[in-house]
């Protein structure tokens, strides 16, 4: 059984019709790349793993998406709770005008705990996964905004990661970054997976071949081929694929 | 040719900045002018004395002992340091008590050495007369006509600005009326701000907020002087039927008015800082699998922080310079109020009540003016606190 699985998935932004019928299975512990163009669907599909398509109006969704064999539009589902378990980095470093320490205990906060040995604890735990903690120890007090742009990002997947959930969806995490703190973000997705699952949607096809192990293409609001990575890059089956990693267009 | 023309923009730019500023400037110039000129104005009526007993030792009074005196609340010289007579007031209009019209003379030519010899005579005696007809050869003492203190002004707690024969001009009353009231408008009015514009930012469907920001600002463009008249034909009756008043108009009506007059501009003002919170901080929290109510007070609200507290701020300033509405229902008594439910006067309220009816460069005129420059002072300051406080905002947020 996938950790998610999607079934004839069709996604409406008022009269757009922005998915057209994706079915695709994500095993657990693997790394997923979505590559395409831009307007093809990828963000969206991911978008729609922890409901964040929920905050726009006028959408509609057909088929089903489940996580964990749990069927994650079903009425009366918790949409709190599923984000707590899946969770998101964004392509931008958005980190809250808080302290360093506060960002990352933010999670653990809302989702009810007080227990500040266990908060600290885990605000270390998760500061270390992001490879970040040699560099804030002596000042997690300090603001956020203080870090530069790869560690604000780093920050981010710590604290996504600090609610200890079992996806991590990244949304081109590393669009806004310099190829140095690329690489380290890239470091940072191969040692997560042993812990989560990663979905990942990346315009650099270099990227998603380092650090996927599946990958899936989308053209238009179709999936138009999902296979390993290393299939995908040496012998697709589709010519639309070729051309796209080959260059020819998108 | 062009230029020319940019060179022509350029100066009427610069020249109508310069002009504004140099206006502005020139009108807080000529506020600080007329009411510093208070203080160079006599305590005793222009024109006029105080004659005494030339054995009475009393030579400087202060002008509430002045008003006590001639009100009749101080009846005895002792208290003034004076020896232990009963103290007899004499105005000029007492004169035909003590002498017949023909001792006066048709044109009161008499009058002077007459009256000087009255007040010679009677050793518990203070006459507040006519500079001219306190001469005539007669030995008389004279209180000491110092000019009016800063201390009697700032600090005083009477303002009776027409007495005779010496004004008062303390300002306290009415500077804590004025404080009082914006005091009790804030607190009103936060909790319903607040409330309306994490409503209308975070809840509202974006119909419903398309037809109550429009309804919300409209609220600003009413004319205060209907406030006013609301207040006086609803509010008062209301509060004094509920609270069992002698007269609804009190201190509690002008705050309950302010407050909503203040609320369009903090719920407009609060409402477009939280609006303005980045749309990713609000997914990045709940992402994290924040419900929306933790998402607006924990990252929301303190990130929109300083719009807030500038609406609330504004507000405030509002509230405090707000003449017209407070005129109407607080009642106008300038006293320092104990309570909320008092009558009592503000600032803006006094001047626009009383600069109709004072003489032009006399006392009671500067002494409004110098209620317009303490005005000036208060809604500097709150508009310093909000310079500030989004100063440090910009900061905290690079």
């Amino acid at each position: 059984m996938g950790k998610i699985e999607a079934k004839e998935v069709h996604f409406h932004y008022g009269t757009f019709h922005a998915l057209k019928g994706i079915s695709m299975d994500i095993t657990e512990h693997k790394v997923v790349a979505f590559i395409g163009p831009s307007g093809c669907g990828k963000s969206t599909f991911l978008r729609l793993f922890n409901r964040m398509n929920d905050l726009i109006p006028g959408t509609q969704l057909d088929g089903s998406i489940r996580i964990d064999g749990r069927d994650i539009y079903a009425p009366g589902t918790d949409v709190d709770d599923l984000r707590k378990n899946v969770g998101m980095v964004f392509q931008r470093p958005n980190p809250f005008p808080k302290s360093i320490f506060d960002n990352i205990a933010y999670g653990l906060r809302v989702n009810g705990i007080k227990d500040k040995e266990f908060i600290r604890q885990r605000v270390e735990e998760s500061l270390r996964g992001a490879a970040l903690w040699d560099e804030v120890k002596n000042k997690l007090n300090a603001s956020a905004y203080a870090l530069s742009g790869g560690q604000q990002q780093r920050l981010c997947i710590a604290r996504a990661m600090a609610v200890s959930p079992s996806v991590l969806l990244m949304d081109e995490p590393a669009s806004a970054l310099d190829p140095i703190s690329t690489a380290k973000v890239e470091e940072l997705i191969c040692e997560l997976r042993k812990e989560v699952t990663i979905v990942i949607v990346t315009h650099n096809m270099q990227q998603a071949s380092r650090v996927s192990d599946m990958t899936a293409f989308f053209y238009m609001g179709e999936l138009v081929e999902y296979d390993e990575t290393k299939t995908i890059f040496t012998n697709p089956h589709e010519e639309a694929t070729q051309n796209y990693i080959t260059g020819r267009f998108g | 040719m062009k230029k020319v023309l940019e060179r022509v923009v350029k100066w009427l730019l610069t020249a109508s900045g310069f002009v504004t500023s140099l206006v502005i400037l020139l009108i807080i110039a000529f506020l600080f002018a007329e009411g510093a000129g208070l203080f160079r104005e006599r305590v005793i009526e222009e024109g006029y004395v105080l004659a005494l007993h030339p054995d009475n030792p009393v030579r400087e009074m202060t002008a509430a002992e002045i008003k006590a005196v001639f009100d009749e609340d101080i009846t005895s010289w002792t208290a003034l340091g004076g020896p232990d007579v009963p103290i007899e007031t004499f105005r000029l209009e007492d004169a035909d008590k003590y002498f017949t019209e023909e001792q006066l003379g048709a044109q009161y030519e008499n009058a002077g050495a007459l009256i000087s010899e009255l007040i010679g005579s009677r050793p518990g005696m203070i006459g507040f007369i006519p500079e001219s007809m306190a001469v005539d050869g007669a030995e008389l003492n004279f209180i000491e006509d110092n000019s009016i203190s800063p201390a009697e002004v700032f600090a005083g707690t009477e303002w009776f600005p027409t007495a005779t024969p010496a004004p008062l001009f303390g300002m306290l009353p009415l500077l804590a009326g004025t404080l009082w009231v914006s005091f009790f408008a804030i607190l009103f009015a936060l909790p319903f701000g607040i409330s309306i514009a994490v409503y209308m930012a975070e809840v509202a469907s974006p119909r419903v907020r398309g037809f109550l920001k429009p309804v919300i600002e409209l609220l600003n463009g009413i004319p205060s002087v209907v406030y006013g008249f609301f207040g006086l034909i609803v509010i008062v009756p209301i509060l004094q039927q509920v609270f069992g008043l002698p007269v609804g108009e009190s201190g509690l009506a002008g705050s309950i008015v302010l407050a909503i007059m203040a609320l369009p501009t903090i719920v407009s003002v609060a409402e477009d800082a939280m609006r303005n919170c980045p749309t990713t901080l609000r997914e990045a929290s709940l992402a994290l699998g924040a419900t929306q109510w933790q998402t607006i007070y924990r990252v929301v609200i303190p990130s929109s922080m300083s719009g807030i507290a500038s609406g609330v701020v504004l507000g405030i300033g509002r509230a405090v310079g707000e003449t017209m509405a407070v005129l109407m229902v607080t009642g106008n008594a300038a006293v320092i109020p104990t309570s909320i439910l008092e009558p009592l006067r503000t600032i803006p309220a006094t001047i626009a009540a009383e600069l109709g009816e004072a003489p032009a460069g006399g006392a009671h005129y500067q002494s409004l003016f110098l209620l317009g420059v303490i005005l000036f002072f208060i809604t500097f300051i709150i508009n310093l606190t909000v310079e500030y406080i989004s100063a440090r905002n910009r900061a905290k947020n690079r």
